[in-house]
This record gives C-alpha cells, structure tokens and sequence, in this order.
C-alpha cells in the first residue's frame, strides 16, 4: 500500500445557481494577464450545452484522455510516438476559435470623441490584435440556452440518447437544465504530466495539486491535447501553457481556493482523501463499467489503522491523517457514496467529485387548472395563459425516478461512464433526505413512506440529518477542511531562510519572455 | 582582404561559437522562463502546417547532413566515390534544401499575411527569417552551381572546421572558395550566434529524455521515507522524486 494524500474538491450541484462568481473570482486572481484573457481555470457551463471550448467532451474532436488498448492503456491524442512525431504541427491541437477570440471595447472612444451629432460608441476589439472585430463567441455563451438548436442540441452527452428522449428534453414546457462548475480535476492518472514532452508539468506528492513549472515548459502544447477537460491552456503570449492551480498559494497559507470561497451558493467543499497510489495503473485500465468503483475503492478508510500506520510510514503529517477524518469530501465520496467523478471514461482518474444534481431529474411539469388561481392576479398576469405547475412536491417521486425529466442515461453519461444505476442510486438517497427532512420539517408525509425510503437506500435518519447538515447547514469550517501545508516548513527546515528572501512573494523572480527572444 | 577573410572565417567563428555557449547556458540555467518554442499554432494552425512541416523536416535532413560531412568525411567520401550514390545522396539533400525554402516562403507568408501572428511577431522574429530565407537559397544555389558539394565539403571545408576546432586555424582552402559559398559559411555562424538571442534555441531543448521517462511524474518536496523518523527530520537529504 502506498498511501498519498489529495486535496479533493465535491460540487453539489443541486446548490449551484450558475452565477459565474467563481469564474471571475479566478480570473481576477489568476488570469487577467496578456495571452491569458480567454483563459478560464473556472468554468461554468449549462448542461445540456456544448461547453468551452465548444464540444470539448467530443473526443473525436479533441482526441484528450486516455483510451484502452488491449490490456493497458494509451494516450489518445498525445503520447510518445505521437507527441514526437506531431512536434512540429499538431493536427489533435484545438485553436483559439474554438475557446473564442478575447475582445474589449474601446471606452476611450465614449469620452475622447469630438462634439457631433451622434452618440460616440465603444466598438469591439480584438485583444490579440488590437482591430475592431465582430464578436462570435464567448465563454458562457450557452448560458441558459437549454433548448437552443446551437447549444444543447449538440451536447456530446446525447450521442447515445434516442430521439424520442431527446425531445422530450427539448420541448419548451418540459426544459430543464443544470450548471455545471469545472476546473482542473487534479486527476491521478494525469493525461497532461504523461503528455509533457519536456517533463515540465507533474503532481505534488504532499496535496496532489498538478502543476506546470513554468521554467521548464517548453511550449510543446501537447497537454492542451492531452487533458480531456480542456484545463490547460496555452499562452498565446509568453508560449508556455498554463492551467488551475488550485489556489495552492492560497492552500499553502491555509485559505480556501478562490473559486471556492467565492462561491455564492456554497456548493463546493474541499478535504483531504488518502489513496493507495499502487492502483492508479490498474484501475485506469479497469473497464468502463468497472473504473467508477474501482476509484471510489483507491480510497481508503482514514480510520483503519492499518492505512494509518501505512500513512505515517509514507511520510504523511498527523495533521493529515486527522484533515482525511474530518474531511467533507471523503464524507460525500466514501461515507454517504453521494458524489460521482465527472466522465470517468476518459480514464485520469479525476479527483474532483459531484453530487449529480435532484431538480431536473426528478421535478416535473403538470398542467393544471389556474383559473382561480389568475383571478388575483394583476391585469397584466392574466395574460400569461399559462397552465403548467412546475410541480416539485415529493409524495410520488421516489418512484418515478427512472422515468424523470431528464433521462437518467444523460446523467451517466456525464457521471459514470454511461452506468445509469450508479446515478439513480444516489439520487434516491438524495430523494430519502428530503422526504425524511419533509417529515420533520412539513410533516405531510406518512411516516411509513418515510421509512420505507431510508431503508431502500441503506440510510439511517441519523445519516440523512448528517448529509442535510453538511448540504444545508454546514459552516465554511465544515465545507474547508485542510491540513497545514507543511511545504513552507519543509523550505524552512531544509534551507537557510536568509539564503532565499527576496525570492518568494509576488512578481516574476525572472524576466517574463519575449516574443521572438 | 586578407583582413577581412581572417576576421570573417577565424575570428567570426570563434566569437559565434562563444557567445553560443554562454548565452544558451546562461539562458537556459538562468532565464528558463524565456525558452519556449512559441508555437503560433493556437491562433492559425491550418496555414501553419503547410509551413511548419516541409520547414522542419527540410531542416532535420539538412542540419544531419551538413553533420555527416563533418564528422565522417571519409565514410562521406567513401559514399560518394560511386556516382550512382553520390547522385542519391545529392538529389535527397536537395529535395529537403527545397522543403525548407518552401516552407520557409510559407510560414514568412502567414507571418506578414496574418493579422494575429503579426501581433506576435518581433523584430527577432523578422531578422532571423531573413537570415535563415539567405541561408537556404544560398545552399539551393551552391548544390546547384558548385558541384558537388557534399564531395568538396568533406574534402575541403571539414579539414577547416576541424582546424578551427584545433585552435590552428588553417584557412587557405576557404579564403580561396568562391564569394557564394564565404557568404553560405558566414551566415551559418551568424546563425549559430544568434541562437540565445532568438527562438531558435528551441531546437537546444529538443524533448529526447521523453522517450526514457515515465509517463507519471510525482515531486516531493522532502523525503517521504525519512521526514517522520525522530533521528532523521528536515535532514540534509534532498528528495528523490519520482
Ligand atoms: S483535469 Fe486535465 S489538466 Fe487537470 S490534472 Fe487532469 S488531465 Fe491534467
Ligand atoms: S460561484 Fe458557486 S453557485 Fe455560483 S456558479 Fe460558481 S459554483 Fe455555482
């Protein structure tokens, strides 16, 4: 057994209102710079949607991740051969259209334009080449376009779906969609460090954070191939690719990552996980239908002793083992077996979790009579001839989870390699808290209903109050739990600290490159 | 002349090779942040190929032979004492010399054509196109006009180079070549001087160690196996990565 530790990330996507915070938290820390405009280390994209850059779960496209081969695995776009021998030009390498072109405005023109006839106006230009252009895309340009022939309807998550149910997503009275976060996934099986023709990008055995030493990259792109969630990003500017860093200045100073603390509908909470690194080979070659429970198996139990003793033989601080005992993403992951890695079919092993979102799947549009309820209305909502309840009340759901709004199938294919019962199971959990919470807090629900939910998902009402707590009530303190870095003491320790101010800190410790020098 | 001869082809080399040294190990050891192939190809990567691809591999052939020549002279003469391989040996590098003339007008087209590779391009940029652009009709001319040249190169320049490599510069064979080929041999150690200076020091950090290394990287910042041992904390035993 060798045991590591990561700092792990679960979204519970039920919570998230796809107000962009954490976006532009990151972007105003991380990636305001020249060649990094079009950067988001943060996304978030409407699902059903195409995403950004667009199509990118479209590995026929993109060609990211690992795929089978024979018993072992290989890099799909990228790898050895490959990457030596498309050195020079590589065909697999998405272009900056596919992101889209970074743009601003010029205001100037608002307050510096002579006396005349007409409003001055503020044209769009083109932050890489300075000329006016014409805006064609944006990072979250499917923003709530569910529905829309551009966007949702070329999800690649629907390749498998049939017709008739993927117009039963699109009719406008049944629509429903959700948001979906991404960053890096700080995966163990990384397609990006095996892709590194230089050797520059690599993952911090302390935390797990993967990283790109910026000194040794040599602007081979063949990571942008590589990752299958399009998290890194080469700079046009300085010709080295970039990616999340997971805030790790900020973890190393123990702050939360910045998409993290920003976050408005506190979904995100961040712990520690210990693994058995020894499986990462063989459980990114397991089969499709087997690699989500075969990662969720890598985790191990911070309380056996046995992974204890195996821990602390491996290096790992106290303060670790006891972050991975209170930890909110193990609790989610391991303990409630709530939260599902994103397309764990591209094999990196991701090591960012979700909590597949309730709503869409289970709430349902009835029609019904409103007359009575239009007559108080105002004149003008009168008007609005509508008939449809969106009806999210709780008695008969439980049952009708497979016959959803949104097929089940779309979430597996998102979360679980196409495995529709790894989603329905914990969505029913989620469905049991909320009718024992119901019960509790409305009381219109029969106890035996109640009970009958808990007991089919293996739940106490001890266990539902636990899960309500850390979904609903949880303090940041219960969302954020992480050890001391102990990687600034390692420096302290290790070297003379006279010998090295000055040499941390803000700012470049070298000049930045030049283009063409 | 002689002047100039002697500066050009003993002085001059001597200065290139020099400030090639020092400047790519001082860029590299120190300025790591500024070795980069910037790649063009995330903002027009279409065009890009049709120059990209002729380019380099025109180069890889060129630059192996030009090696050849000068490190195996004998089995590079030896080669060629039959007419029939001296013609295919000739033929190919001239095939390739092309490749890279094309591909260079190429990537110069989209360079100047190309309104966001105009917004990355330097003065660096423009000066060594130009230079490499001379370099390559230059060599096209000279395979063409002064036959042939992988036999007379062998014979005659290797013999120099080597001297200069011996620091007794014998120069009568080159001070008496004529002015086409002096101007191909200046350029070639403009070239190698301008490496620290421009984007051409890529070619210094080729990724080879990829091909040995595993595909997983993995960096401890101390010695897992030693930091919780009372006798050994914080030691003076750096980590072993990987
Ligand atoms: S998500 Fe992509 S960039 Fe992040 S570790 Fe995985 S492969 Fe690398
Ligand atoms: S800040 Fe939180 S709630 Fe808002 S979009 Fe981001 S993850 Fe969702």
């Amino acid at each position: 057994m060798d045991v590591r530790s990561q700092i792990s990330m679960v979204f519970h996507l039920d919570k998230c209102i796809g107000c962009h915070t954490c976006s532009i938290a990151c972007k105003n820390i991380w990636t305001d710079r020249k060649g990094a405009e079009y950067m988001w280390w943060n996304n978030v994209e409407t699902k059903p949607g195409t995403g950004y850059p667009g199509k990118w779960e479209n590995q026929d496209i993109y060609q990211g991740g690992w795929q089978k081969n024979g018993k072992g695995i290989e890099l799909k776009g990228a790898g050895k051969p490959k990457s030596l021998t498309n050195i020079f030009h590589n065909p697999n390498m998405p272009v900056i259209d596919d992101y889209y072109e970074p743009f601003t405005y010029k205001y100037l023109d608002l307050i510096e334009s002579p006396p005349g006839d007409d409003q001055p106006t503020a044209r769009p230009i083109s932050m890489i080449t300075g000329e006016p252009m014409d805006i064609k895309m944006g990072p979250n340009w499917d923003d709530d376009l569910s529905g829309s022939p551009d966007y949702a309807r070329n999800d690649p998550n629907l390749a498998n779906l049939t017709p008739a149910e993927r117009e039963a997503m699109f009719q406008l009275e049944r629509m429903a969609f959700f948001y979906l976060p991404r960053i890096c996934n700080h995966c163990l099986n990384p397609a990006c460090v095996a892709s590194c023709p230089s050797g520059a990008i690599y993952k911090r055995g302390e935390d797990g954070i993967v990283l790109i030493n910026q000194s040794v990259c040599r602007g081979w792109r063949m990571c942008v191939t590589a990752c299958p969630y399009k998290k890194t990003y080469y700079n046009w500017s300085t010709g080295k690719s970039e990616k999340c860093i997971l805030c790790f200045p900020r973890i190393e100073s123990g702050q939360a990552p910045a998409c993290m603390h920003s976050c408005v509908g506190r979904i995100r909470y961040l712990g520690v996980m210990l693994y058995d690194a020894d499986g990462i080979e063989a459980v990114a070659s397991a089969d499709d239908a087997d690699v989500v429970d075969r990662q969720m198996d890598m985790i191990l139990d911070p309380f056996d002793p046995e992974v204890i003793a195996s821990a602390k033989a491996n290096g790992l601080a106290d303060s670790t083992i006891a972050a991975a005992q209170a930890s909110p993403a193990y609790k989610f992951v391991k303990v409630w077996d709530l939260a599902l890695p994103l397309h764990p079919e591209y094999r990196t092993l991701p090591m960012l979790f979700y909590v597949p979102p309730l709503l869409p799947v289970v709430a349902s549009v009835t029609e019904v009579d409103n007359e009575e309820q239009a007559k108080k209305m105002n004149p003008v909502g009168k008007v609005w001839p509508d008939s449809w309840l969106y009806d999210t009340t709780t008695k008969e759901l439980f049952g009708t989870i497979d016959d959803a709004r949104f097929p089940l199938k779309y979430m597996a294919n998102l979360f679980s390699a196409g495995d529709t019962t790894q989603v329905s199971d914990r969505l029913k959990k989620l469905m049991a808290v909320r009718l024992h919470r119901r019960q509790i807090t409305v009381g219109d629900l029969a106890e035996s209903t109640v009970k009958e939910a808990l007991a089919d998902t293996g739940l106490t009402p001890q266990t539902a109050d636990d899960i309500y707590y850390l979904t609903s009530l949880a303090k940041f303190d219960d969302r954020f739990v992480i050890p001391a870095a102990h990687r600034e003491q390692a420096i302290e320790m290790m070297e003379f600290t006279g010998d090295v101010r000055g040499s941390t800190g803000f700012g470049f410790e070298n000049d930045t490159a030049k283009r063409g020098a | 002349m002689n002047a100039l001869n002697s500066f050009l082809f003993v002085a001059f080399p001597y200065v290139a090779v020099m400030v090639f040294i020092v400047g790519v190990a001082y860029r590299y050891r120190q300025k790591g942040f500024t070795v980069s192939s910037l790649s063009s190809q995330f903002l027009e990567g279409k065009q890009l190929f049709w120059g990209t691809i002729p380019f380099h591999f025109g180069v890889l052939v060129v630059f192996v032979g030009h090696l050849t020549a000068f490190l195996l002279p004998r089995a590079t003469l030896a080669w060629n004492s039959i007419p029939l391989r001296l013609i295919v040996l000739e033929v190919t590098a001239f095939i390739f010399g092309l490749s890279m003339l094309i591909g260079l007008v190429a990537l110069m087209y989209r360079r100047f054509s190309n309104a966001r590779i105009r917004a990355v391009t330097t003065p660096m940029d423009v000066v060594l196109e130009l230079l490499l652009l001379a370099q390559v009709v230059l060599g096209c001319w000279i395979a063409l006009g002064f036959r042939w040249g992988s036999s007379w190169f062998a014979a005659d320049l290797t013999p120099y180079l080597w001297s200069l490599v011996r620091l007794s510069p014998e120069t009568a064979a080159v001070f008496a070549l004529p002015w086409v080929i002096k101007l191909h041999i200046v350029g070639a150690f403009a070239l190698i001087l301008i490496v620290p200076f421009s984007r051409l020091v890529h070619f210094v950090v080729a990724p080879l160690n990829y091909i040995v290394r595993p595909y997983q990287q993995v960096m401890w910042n101390w010695d897992r196996k030693t930091i919780r041992d009372p006798n050994t904390p914080w030691s003076e035993a750096r980590p072993r990565n990987n």
